[in-house]
């Protein structure tokens, strides 16, 4: 490589102490050393400070409403008046949705590929399904709009109010006006985006399995799906878990594609067919427009909520990751 | 032989597995719904003034998004400079030089912010840049972007430090090299295509990010007057058209969406082309 000839007359000195430390400084590993050091501790400081500016600026919110803000019904900007309880509600019921719609989904489709195709054909499919990951989100509301919402008002909310809507306790998910946008279309195109991660890190997980665990299956006469139901899929089961629960963190703090498609209406409906509004999108719409400093105060609250409930979720997500990537999961 | 059980069996194996293989499939056929859906709609909407000229008021027809496109890619050099530094120097303190708490901090840290919903980042830069000075700039977006691009590429650099095998560090330092002249002269040119490729891929990402520009960038239907006042970008502009009521702007939304879908595929598929090419050397 091209070490130059002089580095080689500066050899460092066997005496320790002082002078081995200036010599050090003088061929700069300790200056390299210095300086990577700052920049790893600006992402500390920038971490920080983002937690701080969002404590602070939401003081005046926090000191008006205390706990209240949580399960106050109310935002009225009118007078003044602040709760998160829509938002709260909108973003665990569209994220329920997309879970429910994604999860088996996406399980299914990286069992497919860990599981049954051909490596080069699974690998090929897992690159389309890494691309899928990275579309930005505002094409997803782009043909959340003019797709799924006009599909939704036309087609699949009669048909979901003419049959399970006639159902007892869950048709009262589905009763009432229809109007293509709300917390069903939201989570439809939530389940959309997130199914990408649950697939890719659930198939790198079913990946880690040891091939033993399978024939071993086999072996005592189980099919192929026995075994992976069985077997291989109980083994992975804290790394699926952590996928999940990055597409939840991810589904929750969506803003663009939910925002275009859920009708922004800051109440609480039963119906999932009902316009609705979360958190991310309530800041998304709204930050602009908010004229009062209480009202600027609030939504900066919200996306403290929302930066707390996502760093939680992380958290959690990325132990369940590691857990299985280290030693397995506890196998069945 | 085959009891009713062993063909119960036998036949709920054919359907899962079915199933899976059909779960696959319709997963993928979403990305070619997309990439159809863009390019029917966009491709016939969009023409040479789409890039040449400025968007028209509400009406009249015609027009174009030029200023959101050097807009998008102003913003996209700001994230760059101010993000990309940042994240190469932290990488390469976490593969090189990194102690074990610290690194542990410093990586959890990492992982947690690129795990912060991207309105947040916003409101973040909000109160960073637009608040003090009380108004929206180029400036403020480009702080959003880059702090969103600081995580992507610390952890893309550490992982292709780590693959540099060790024997090439150690032939250096055993050539009487120091250490940073090891790792400037070395490793990092050994690693630099998978760290490039890591670089591009946070581009890309944030080049489709909406949410923290909405107030930060903000947008603006003009060119716009300098680093310190509102910008345009593309999904901040697809976003607008798509949700207002007029034929037009919807067919301009499908156009600009066609643009920054290509864009930014087209950066995730020369990423891993250099990617693939700096293995095969």
């Amino acid at each position: 490589m091209s070490v130059s000839a002089t580095t080689i007359a500066h050899e460092v000195p066997p005496q320790a102490g002082p002078r081995a430390f200036l010599h050090r400084l003088r061929q700069g590993d300790e200056i390299a050393h210095l300086i990577t050091l700052t920049f790893a501790a600006i992402i500390l400081l920038l971490t920080s400070m983002l937690v701080y500016e969002l404590w602070r600026n939401s003081h005046l919110s926090r000191t008006a409403f205390g706990w209240s803000f949580f399960w106050t019904k109310v935002w009225d900007p009118n007078f003044d008046n602040f709760g998160a309880a829509p938002f709260i509600y909108g973003t665990i019921v569209t994220s329920a949705v997309a879970l429910i719609l994604a999860v088996p989904l996406g399980l299914a489709s990286a069992i497919f590929l860990s599981e049954l195709a051909p490596r080069n054909i699974s690998d090929v499919i897992s690159f389309l399904i890494d691309l899928l990951a990275a579309v930005p989100s505002v094409i997803y509301g782009l043909l959340g709009i003019f797709i799924v919402v006009p599909l939704m008002r036309t087609t699949l909310g009669p048909l979901l109010i003419n049959t399970v809507g006639n159902l007892p306790y869950v048709g009262a998910l589905f009763r009432g006006p229809n109007y293509g946008v709300g917390f069903l279309t939201a989570g439809i195109v939530l389940a959309i985006m997130v199914v990408p991660f649950i697939i890719s890190v659930s198939r790198e997980v079913l990946l880690t399995v040891p091939r033993e665990q399978r024939e071993a299956a086999m072996a005592l006469g189980a099919t192929r799906w026995e075994s992976t139901w069985q077997v291989v899929v109980p083994w992975a089961r804290t790394g699926i878990m952590g996928s999940v629960f990055l597409a939840l963190a991810r589904a929750l703090g969506e803003t663009m594609a939910v925002t275009m498609v859920i009708g922004n209406a800051a109440a609480i409906k039963a119906s999932l067919l009902a316009p609705g509004d979360t958190i991310a999108s309530t800041i998304a719409n709204q930050f602009t427009e908010a004229t009062g400093d209480l009202y600027l105060s609030s939504l900066i609250e919200l996306g403290l909520v929302l930066f707390l409930i996502t760093f939680i979720l992380n958290g959690l997500a990325r132990i369940l990751i590691v857990a299985t990537e280290r030693g397995g999961g506890r196998p069945a | 032989m085959s009891s009713p059980r062993i063909i119960w069996r036998k036949s709920l194996n054919y359907v899962m597995l079915t199933l899976t293989g059909v779960a696959a499939f319709a997963v993928v056929s979403v990305l070619f719904l997309i990439l159809g859906y863009l390019i029917w709609n966009g491709g016939t909407s969009l023409s040479l003034n789409f890039f040449t000229q400025l968007p028209k008021p509400v009406g009249e027809t015609g027009g174009g998004m030029a200023n959101a496109i050097v807009g998008s890619l102003k913003l996209l050099f700001l994230a760059a400079v101010m993000g990309l530094p940042v994240g190469l120097l932290a990488g390469v303190y976490l593969a090189e030089f990194g102690g074990k708490t610290f690194s542990f901090i410093v990586r959890y840290t990492t992982d947690l912010l690129n795990g912060v919903p991207s309105i947040v980042i916003g409101i973040f830069a909000y109160s960073l840049v637009v608040l003090p000075v009380k108004h929206f700039s180029a400036l403020a977006g480009g702080v959003a972007l880059g702090i969103m691009v600081i995580p992507i590429t610390v952890r893309s650099t550490e992982e292709f430090l780590r693959a540099v095998p060790g024997n090439m560090r150690e032939a250096a330092m055993a050539l009487g090299a120091s250490k940073w002249k090891t790792i400037a002269t070395v490793v990092l040119p050994a690693a630099s295509g998978g760290i490039l490729t890591g670089m591009l891929l946070a581009l890309a990402r944030v080049a489709g990010e909406t949410a923290p520009l909405l107030f930060t960038a903000f947008g603006n239907r003009f060119w716009s007057q300098g680093w310190g006042q509102p910008i345009a970008s593309l999904p901040v502009m697809i976003y607008t058209y798509a949700v207002a009521p007029y034929d037009d702007w919807h067919r301009q939304a499908w156009a600009a969406g066609l643009v920054l879908l290509a864009l930014v595929l087209l950066s995730n598929l020369g990423a891993r082309f250099i990617l693939a090419r700096s293995k095969a050397v």
